[in-house]
Order: structure tokens, then C-alpha cells, then sequence
């Protein structure tokens, strides 16, 4: 199987619900809605056999874009196929099905996601924030965030 | 023959007491030894440890001036070399490290991180502008990170700092530099 086969077999599929498919570039991508990815993720895992979640990106698309996770998946074998799944929700309804029970990898990348961009993993068993403090306000990346004048009495923002 | 008086010794040649009595002050003696063994703790942050090692290794050799046993508790430890940016999350825990310190303790900033912030000091929400904002800090060594030389430099500083003691400012009132408050 090379890129083009697998950007087929996932049209094949899913049809119309595949919003845009590229099979060329650094990494073939294919973009899908909120709604459509526990079944699409079941579907890369079991039956093209992608079985690695190497890494879950997080970006703040900027005002009118929202936010985007991207989910690079990788297939342990002689082929070292790739692709990732990009999947964009808005501001205002920043949720995602969460793939944890999928592969294990999503359960810390979800948590990082969560904590600095603010998407929400429905479904996740444990949505706690990972790398910022447990009280921290806000989510760093996003565009509009602004970092706390004091935090904990400490002054933050000195220049 | 009866026992020679002190006055009839002969101190400086063929006593007995020859090279058995030495005379100084209480003051230089502790301090002499507490600069011979200045024990840091093992704290090492972020990169700025990787020199921190080092000048543990073979090559700077810290331990030729007797500051080699990095202690894993900062119990027995007379030294917080904060080696590495120290982040919101981490504050809480150095500055209950130091507070377990025994004292006399002292402190190094190690690095541009934990002097002011460093590159973080404009966009590192989450960096902690300066460990003097928390911690006393005796010594300031700027780098990013700094060269093992210039840690031994920063040592050689608390050292002459140790000289300075006095075994009956037991608060170390003045001894203690004070922390940054805006």
C-alpha cells in the first residue's frame, strides 16, 4: 500500500464526510468533523492497520479558523506508512471525541492539549492539566492569551 | 628530672609540643572548614546542569576545592546551586528545599534563567522572573549557560562569603542578602 492507496481506501469509506484529502506532500492528510473521528480512528487502527499515534499537535488557527488537533498515525511495519488526521472545531464548541481508549499515546497528548490550547477530549477518563500548574489560569497557546501580571503573589509580566 | 615549666620550653625546635599546638580564632577555624567542604545539593533544572556536571567531572574537578559530595538531601547540604530555569510550578518546591537547608545556607543562581529570566523574560508565561524572587541569593552567575570555569568562579565567591562568618551572628543578621521585591 503507498499514500495514494491509503487516501482512497479512507474515501472509499467515508465519502463525503472526508472534508479534504491530500496525498502528497511531507505527510498525506486527511481532514475530517469533530463528530466522525471515533469511527474513523477505529477504522485507521483496525482495518489499515495504523497502529501508532507518534504525536497529537495542537495549533490556534487565529480568529474565524479556530482550533485545530492534528493526529500524526504511523504503521509499524515494513511499509513506515504515515498520515495524519486534522480536525478543526471552533472556539466557542472547542470539544473533540476523545481516541485514548485507541491508542494509549492520545491519553498524556490529550491532557497537553487540553492544557495549553483548551480543546476539550470528551470521553477522556482524565482531563487534568499536565505540564501547567493545577491552579493555572487560561490556556498558554492561544492567540488571545495574556500571562498573569502575578501568580501567586510572584510578579510575572517584569518587562 | 621534674617537668619543664612552659617558660623553659623551647617552642619553636626540639619540644614536644613543636608542631602539637596551633593558635587561632574560633571564627577562623569553622570557617576555614566549612569553605574546605561546602557540600551543594544535586539540583539540577534545566541545561544549565549539564555544566553543573561538568564541573563535577574530571575535567574542572569542583572537588579539588572540596565542594564535590553533591548531596541528594538538602539536609546535609550547604549549597542550592539553582542550576536551570525554574518554572511556576517548580518555585514552590525550590523554595521548600532551601527551607529544609540547615543553616548557614547559601544560594547560587546559575545561568541567565535563574538570574532574571533569561530568554523567558518577556514571552515565558510560565517562568519564574528571577529565583531571588523566592530565594536569597549569595552568588549571580550570569552565562547561558555559564562555562564550568565560571561556576567555579561563583564557588570560589560563596567561599569567600563562608570567611566572613561569625560564629556569633547566629541569625546571620546582614550575612543574608534579600530578596527581590517590586
Amino acid at each position: 500500500m503507498n499514500r495514494q492507496q491509503l487516501v482512497d481506501r479512507i474515501k472509499a469509506q467515508f465519502g463525503d464526510r472526508v472534508l479534504e484529502a491530500v496525498p502528497d506532500g511531507l505527510e498525506p492528510f486527511v481532514r475530517v468533523q469533530a463528530a466522525d473521528w471515533p469511527a474513523l480512528a477505529l477504522f485507521l487502527r483496525d482495518q489499515l492497520g495504523l497502529d501508532y499515534l507518534g504525536c497529537l499537535t495542537g495549533i490556534d488557527r487565529g480568529k474565524g479558523q479556530g482550533l485545530e488537533a492534528i493526529y500524526h498515525l504511523e504503521k509499524m511495519d515494513k511499509d513506515r506508512l504515515g498520515i495524519a488526521v486534522r480536525i478543526r472545531v471552533p472556539y466557542e464548541a472547542a470539544e473533540i471525541p476523545s481516541v485514548e481508549t485507541v491508542w494509549r499515546t492520545a491519553d498524556w497528548h490529550e491532557r497537553e492539549a487540553w492544557d495549553l490550547l483548551g480543546i476539550r477530549f470528551t470521553g477522556h477518563h482524565n482531563l487534568v492539566r499536565i505540564l501547567c500548574a493545577e491552579d493555572w489560569e487560561g490556556h498558554p497557546l492561544r492567540k488571545d492569551y495574556r500571562s498573569p501580571d502575578t501568580y501567586h503573589g510572584v510578579k510575572n509580566n517584569v518587562v | 628530672m621534674s617537668d619543664p615549666t612552659l617558660s623553659e620550653l623551647d617552642l619553636n625546635n626540639d619540644s614536644p609540643l613543636r608542631d602539637n599546638i596551633l593558635i587561632t580564632q574560633v571564627d577562623k577555624l569553622i570557617n576555614w572548614t566549612r569553605r574546605s567542604s561546602v557540600w551543594p545539593m544535586t539540583f539540577g533544572l534545566a541545561c544549565c546542569a549539564i555544566e553543573m556536571m561538568a564541573t563535577g567531572a574530571s575535567s574542572y574537578d569542583i572537588d579539588r576545592f572540596g565542594a564535590g559530595p553533591f548531596r541528594a538531601t538538602p539536609r546535609q547540604a550547604d549549597l542550592m546551586i539553582v542550576a536551570g530555569t525554574v518554572s511556576h510550578k517548580m518555585a514552590p518546591r525550590v523554595k521548600r528545599l532551601f527551607d529544609q537547608m540547615p543553616e548557614p545556607k547559601f544560594v547560587i543562581a546559575m545561568g541567565a534563567c535563574t538570574v532574571s529570566g533569561g530568554p523567558y523574560i518577556k514571552h515565558g508565561y510560565h517562568v519564574l522572573k528571577g529565583v531571588d524572587r523566592i530565594v536569597p541569593v549569595d552568588v549571580y552567575v550570569p552565562g547561558c549557560p555559564p562555562r564550568p570555569e565560571a561556576l567555579l568562579e561563583g564557588l570560589f565567591r560563596i567561599q569567600e562569603k563562608m570567611e566572613r562568618e561569625r560564629i556569633l551572628d547566629r541569625e546571620r543578621k546582614g550575612a543574608r542578602p534579600k530578596l527581590l521585591v517590586e
